[in-house]
């Protein structure tokens, strides 16, 4: 297991119109939760390319998390879909690389979830701690 | 406005905000401007209390010109507030206003961990970090400017619906009102009378439903349904499908060249019609004919034929003679409208209260809820206004109401929301028994008694005075004696702390409210979120609570969430007016996300043609091969092409790969350990 020094590095990347908008509802209702996630806003999750996931754990992250909006509510459509696509394939990208899958995890939280966005990230965080660091971890830098 | 050479290095400002106590009361604000100065291209790092405040922005103003700054980054709320005041001070200073870059170090840092002041710390430099990286490598950006279509649609014929395209409509816009049913009006329709100040519902109704009607900017398109959306603000097209009614107006009958004809609504149709149907305006209690109108004074007054029922004898067809105003053979049809912006007053239904058995609806004869009540006292409904019991007829004298029917239900079966109008329509309904029916008592089983509104409370204490009888406490269930179908209403009374059991003729359910069957889909088409309740979502609850996420597209009335006339009224009246505002600018701008071919990179391989949901994209001959072309117009800046072009050939602007990367590496290899 890991050190005790180690915190979790985990990478959020959420859409603007829902999961962001949904985080920031969190923060209103001052909804506590874990402190290891960092987040990068995009405007739709169908604007994310696999190789920035890939770059993430290049990069030594111990967990990615993409969210967006439910299906049927995409701001654009269709973004999430295709979204919910690439991510499906990636898991098993990262599984053939030796990566666990659940190291990846992709949730829908909609503007109005602040409740369910802390209870995401409580869940992610415990997911990544149960896991420990990432095996690629050492040949970042 | 100042370019920034490119090669030049990165010269980045930032600015931490301490919002009073809400950043600084968790994140050592000292510690986090100390840590930024020290990140690579930073060249200013400076803290204030307030940064939206003016001297906060001046600041901003000021370092860009002393420093000669290429980018800034704020942090402090979250930017779905801020960004476009920062924006602005970023071009004050003189800096293309998309060289701004905010890190959210309030709603998804101090406000999240409030008792972990290192670890939020931390997280904030880390916020920082990611800004700065992508402030680091942002560009000039210029948004596009688009003309707007003088003209605005509201989807919904309910008061709601009427008083936005009424205001629409005198401020000069053309305004195209669609509604599903045949006719305007909407709930209120139904409503016999309306509390607290006891007018007839259709008395002050039916002057707006002939101003709607009468109004020259208005197009009315009742039996209309949205079929499909398409555009973006100041420029949606939207697919309409009038179905087929069966009978001509006098207009369509003249452009069918039958001179003098068409439906005058004289109903000579109905006499003859030997299909008979319950009538869904008068909730099932009173029949119609396959041929009809909902009531007397519906508007526009065009019978309509229920093609689902009719059987096609042509006898309405013979009795309207010369006319000619019925067709059979009447198909739906398609039609598309460009408008600016779009107004949704989908309004609401009926929970089907059925769902709580308890309580008996559709079980026991006698136990109808409030919208069966209102039709039964109404004048013009299908008792005449004479209220009677369903089992026999017989006038009711002890009634019980049921308040919070399915409201503020927290079982998973009913709703979890506060209605908000049934205590008061409830009360109005116990001052109605107790006016027309001498020695009448109201037995009214309330939780809490919601009279908020003006002159509200006043008319509760009346009705107390009037000899209602208040009991609180949520029925746990009816009983029914099956020979004199009496019910007998159990309860506990939580006052005085004991069981009470009270035997009434007729028992009234004030069941929830919940979103009209249409909401769901129409809000899809249109783009617009939802709570999770189903209730559409304002983009503000607070400070834009008539606007949605969609730009474009706004909310009036129960739609956005339960509310009485006033305040749907009151709400119409703010969303046409924010409806109006692009159509009187002329010209909205739009934020210039676009994606962008880089042309050496691309392959024409045509993957992001299919993959973009707006038909943005094509592939265009350039220099003897095929590469991607994008119309800037049609593109929304989802960044779906952008996300999965296998020769990174899409640069999305503001999102492009190389600033997100720059993000991703500034988090996970520039930290400190």
């Amino acid at each position: 297991m890991a050190d005790e020094n180690w915190e979790p590095k985990i990478v959020a990347i959420i859409c603007n119109w829902c999961s962001y908008a949904g985080a920031d509802l969190a923060g209103g209702a001052r909804i506590q939760y874990p402190p290891d996630v960092r987040a990068i806003r995009v405007m739709c999750t169908g604007r994310i390319d696999p190789l920035f996931i890939l770059k993430a754990f290049q990069d030594g992250a111990d967990g990615v998390l993409v969210s967006g909006c439910h299906f049927g509510d995409c701001h654009y459509l269709e973004g999430n879909y295709k979204a919910a696509k690439r991510m499906f394939l990636l898991k098993t990208v990262l599984k053939n690389i030796g990566l666990d899958d659940r190291r990846l995890r992709m949730t829908f939280v909609s503007a109005s979830e602040g409740a369910k966005w802390a209870k995401v990230i409580e869940d992610v965080v415990n997911t990544i701690r149960d896991l420990g660091p990432s095996p690629l971890r050492e040949f970042a830098r | 406005m100042a370019e920034v050479k490119k090669n030049e290095e990165p010269r980045i400002g930032v600015f931490v905000c301490h919002c009073g106590t809400n950043i600084a009361g968790s994140v050592n604000i000292q510690e986090v401007k100390d840590y930024a100065a020290s990140l690579p291209n930073v060249v200013v790092s400076n803290d204030y209390q307030y940064m939206c405040s003016t001297p906060g922005q001046n600041m901003i103003v000021e370092a860009i010109k002393e420093h000669n700054l290429s980018g800034v980054v704020v942090a402090a709320c979250s930017p779905r507030l801020h960004e476009p005041t920062f924006r602005n001070a970023t071009k004050t200073g003189g800096l293309n206003p998309f060289r701004f870059e905010m890190a959210n170090i309030r709603e998804q840092n101090s406000w999240v961990h409030m008792h972990q002041p290192e670890e939020a710390t931390k997280k904030a430099k880390d916020a920082i970090r990611i800004a700065v990286a992508k402030a680091s490598l942002l560009q000039d950006l210029h948004p596009k400017s688009v003309p707007v279509e003088k003209a605005a649609m509201v989807v919904g014929a309910g008061v709601g619906g009427m008083q936005a395209a009424l205001d629409l409509a005198n401020a000069g816009i053309k305004t195209y009102l669609v509604e599903k049913t045949p006719t305007i009006g909407g709930r209120m329709s139904q409503l016999d009378k309306t509390f607290p100040t006891l007018d007839c519902s259709q008395c002050i109704l039916t002057p707006k439903m002939v101003d709607v009607y009468r109004n020259e900017n208005i197009e009315l398109l009742t039996y209309t349904e949205v079929e499909g959306v398409e555009g973006y603000i100041g420029n949606f097209d939207v697919t309409l499908r009038k179905k087929a009614r069966g009978v001509l107006t006098p207009d369509e009958a003249e452009a069918r060249g039958i001179v003098g004809g068409g439906c005058n609504g004289c109903g000579d149709c109905v006499d003859v019609c030997p299909v008979i149907k319950p009538n869904p305006f008068e909730l099932g209690m009173a029949p119609r004919k396959a041929i009809y109108i909902y009531h007397p004074q519906v508007v526009p007054l065009i019978y309509t034929i229920d093609f689902d029922s009719c059987v096609k004898c042509g006898l309405c067809v013979d009795a309207c003679g010369d006319k000619k105003a019925i067709d059979l053979e009447m198909q739906d049809e398609l039609m598309t409208v460009k408008v600016g912006t779009v107004i949704l007053a989908t309004g609401y239904d009926i929970f089907p209260i059925e769902k709580k058995p308890e309580w008996g609806y559709k079980n026991y004869d006698n136990v109808i809820t409030s919208l069966e009540f209102e039709r039964l006292i109404c004048a013009s409904g299908p008792t005449g206004g004479k209220l009677i019991r369903p089992s026999d007829g017989a006038t009711p004298k002890r009634v019980g109401f049921v308040l919070c029917a399915g409201s503020r239900d927290n079982t998973g079966v009913g709703r979890p929301y506060c209605s908000r109008f049934c205590c008061m329509y409830s009360l109005k309904h116990a001052h109605q028994i107790i006016e027309k029916i001498p020695g009448a008592v109201p037995y009214i089983f309330y939780m809490d008694i919601r009279s908020f509104g003006k002159m509200y409370e006043e008319f509760y204490y009346r009705i107390q005075d009037e000899g209602a009888k208040f009991i609180r406490g949520r029925v746990a269930n009816i009983l029914e004696d099956p020979e004199t179908k009496n019910l007998y209403i159990k309860a506990e009374d939580t006052l005085l702390g004991r069981p009470v059991d009270v035997e009434v003729d007729m028992v009234v359910l004030a069941a929830a409210v919940q979103p009209s069957a249409e909401t769901e889909r129409t809000r899809r088409l249109f783009g617009v979120s939802c709570s999770q309740d189903g209730w559409l979502l304002e983009a503000h609850p607070k400070l834009n609570p008539c606007g949605t996420t969609t730009a474009g597209v706004y909310l009036a009335g129960v739609c956005q969430g339960p509310k009485d006339i006033p305040d749907t009224v009151a709400q119409a009246e703010g969303a046409a007016s924010a409806a109006s505002i692009p159509i009187h600018k002329g010209a909205v701008e739009l934020e210039p996300y676009f994606a962008q071919c880089i042309e050496e990179k691309c392959a024409g391989c045509g993957l992001c043609v299919n993959l973009c949901p707006y038909q943005a994209l094509s592939l265009v001959e350039k220099n003897g091969r095929k590469v991607m072309q994008v119309t800037e117009a049609k593109c929304k800046g989802c960044g779906t092409c952008g996300g999965f072009c296998p020769g990174g050939a899409i640069w999305m602007q503001h999102f492009a790969t190389p600033q997100i990367i720059a993000q991703i590496d500034a988090f996970l290899l520039g930290g400190e350990e």
